[in-house]
């Protein structure tokens, strides 16, 4: 808590959800949440590096129990990509579904850090504002998601050619009649700006509602014994229940993306 | 809520981590896992085979098995077979020696016979020769008698 000032719900909630910025340049746009950066990066690192870490020691004979995990998960999300993908999985896709899913997952489950004892943690490192839950915020979302629209635009013109893909454009889902074609754009359109948003959306918003869910039951916990005691409670009930949010709200992040990315190599 | 620069970084450390398990993480632990799976079914295909030359084998055996009864069998009744014939063989043996035994001695026992009824007679008939010379209380004469008492005594 910035030390001095009262602490009242308004304080309290606007400092957990504010982010560390720094700035590179005019403007508002030109600036970073360092907290959101270093959070995503090492989550990131640390959870593909752990598998890298595995993997570089894989072995085909019998595994031990740690690589049995990690190939656990692989199989799971190869098989994921695999009953939706109709294609060379292994060159991109399925590689890109694993890491979005470890990724958003790991970044998600910051979500399960209790939010006052680390800010505790992060006073004690000198940082005011720090914000553990990268997903919480909008950018990483949408970074994301962007990412995944982009390479979906890239897959749609390697695969069909530009000229496959403006024909599509213009030519589905109605069909070839001139009549039609501003339906069809305006339809596709539509699909185009809705896809990143709600991939991004769905994902944002579940999480960053789990957050401010840990704040109210924290400022709860602040009003007295019988707000410590039920505050306490449910704060652990949804704790337990975020388990399935955060790896819920990770497999269909994945499963949009490996969707997306397979309605981008077929044609219509 | 407010879209700003930290979009773009976060997208650029997106592209990173998917290269960098596009390039590192995916390959090899496909890689051994496929090579486990040919392992794997290389090991059950094998097992097929153990189990199919296994039936071949406990079939073959099963086949020697009936054929080692059958000539056992075979040895047996030709062995009985054999054994009958020495059987018979001995006995018409016997018979035939114990024949020519009874052969011999019968003749042995015409001989003796007949042996001893040329004696009987050669003393009949030098006692009846005695006699007659008693009777006739002469000398016979037996020079010139001589043919004469031959064959009186080979009618005797």
């Amino acid at each position: 808590m910035a030390s001095g000032t009262e602490l009242t719900p308004t304080s309290y909630m606007s400092h957990h959800l504010t982010n560390l910025t720094s700035s590179i340049g005019e403007g508002e746009f030109w600036t970073l949440h360092v907290d959101t950066l270093v959070m995503a990066a090492l989550t990131g690192i640390i959870s593909l590096g752990f598998l890298w870490w595995v993997v570089r020691g894989a072995t085909s004979g019998v595994p031990s129990k740690r690589q049995a995990f990690v190939e656990l998960a692989i199989e799971f999300i190869d098989n994921q990509v695999k009953s939706t993908f109709h294609g060379d999985r292994h060159a991109f896709v399925a590689p890109a579904a694993l890491t979005v899913f470890v990724w958003v997952f790991m970044m998600n489950a910051m979500d399960f850090l209790p939010i006052d004892i680390m800010a505790k943690v992060y006073e004690l490192l000198g940082l005011h504002n720090w914000r553990s839950v990268p997903t919480a915020d909008v950018n990483t979302t949408f970074a994301l998601a962007l990412s995944v629209w982009l390479l979906m635009i890239f897959f749609n013109m390697k695969v069909k050619g530009v000229g496959g893909w403006i024909h599509e454009l213009v030519c589905s889902p109605f069909g070839k009649n001139p009549l039609l074609w501003p339906v069809n754009i305006l339809f596709n359109l539509v699909e185009y700006v809705s896809k990143p948003l709600s991939h991004s959306l769905r994902l944002y918003g579940n999480i960053y509602a789990g957050e401010i869910i840990f704040l109210l039951l924290g400022m709860w916990a602040a009003t007295g014994l019988a707000g410590t005691f039920f505050g306490t409670l449910l704060n652990a009930g949804w704790a337990i229940f975020h388990i399935l949010i955060v790896t819920l709200q990770a497999f269909i992040f994945m499963m949009l993306t490996v969707v997306y990315l397979s309605m981008a190599h077929e044609s219509h | 809520m407010n879209i700003n620069f930290t979009l773009i970084s976060q997208a650029m450390a997106f592209a990173i981590f998917i290269w960098f398990t596009v390039r590192f993480v995916w390959p090899p632990l496909m890689r051994a896992i496929e090579n486990r799976q040919k392992t794997i079914a290389e090991g059950l295909a094998a097992g097929e085979r153990g189990k199919r030359e296994l039936e071949l084998a406990s079939q073959r055996s099963g086949d020697v098995v009936r054929e080692a009864k059958q000539r056992a069998s075979d040895i047996i009744a030709q062995a009985e077979k054999r054994a009958a014939e020495i059987v018979d063989e001995a006995k018409v043996a016997a018979r035939e020696e114990g024949g020519r035994i009874l052969v011999g001695a019968k003749a042995e026992v015409e001989q003796e016979v007949f042996r001893a009824k040329e004696v009987l007679r050669q003393q009949v008939a030098d006692l009846a020769l005695a006699g007659a010379a008693k009777i006739l209380r002469r000398e016979v004469d037996e020079k010139a008698h001589a043919e004469l008492l031959a064959s009186l005594k080979a009618e005797l």
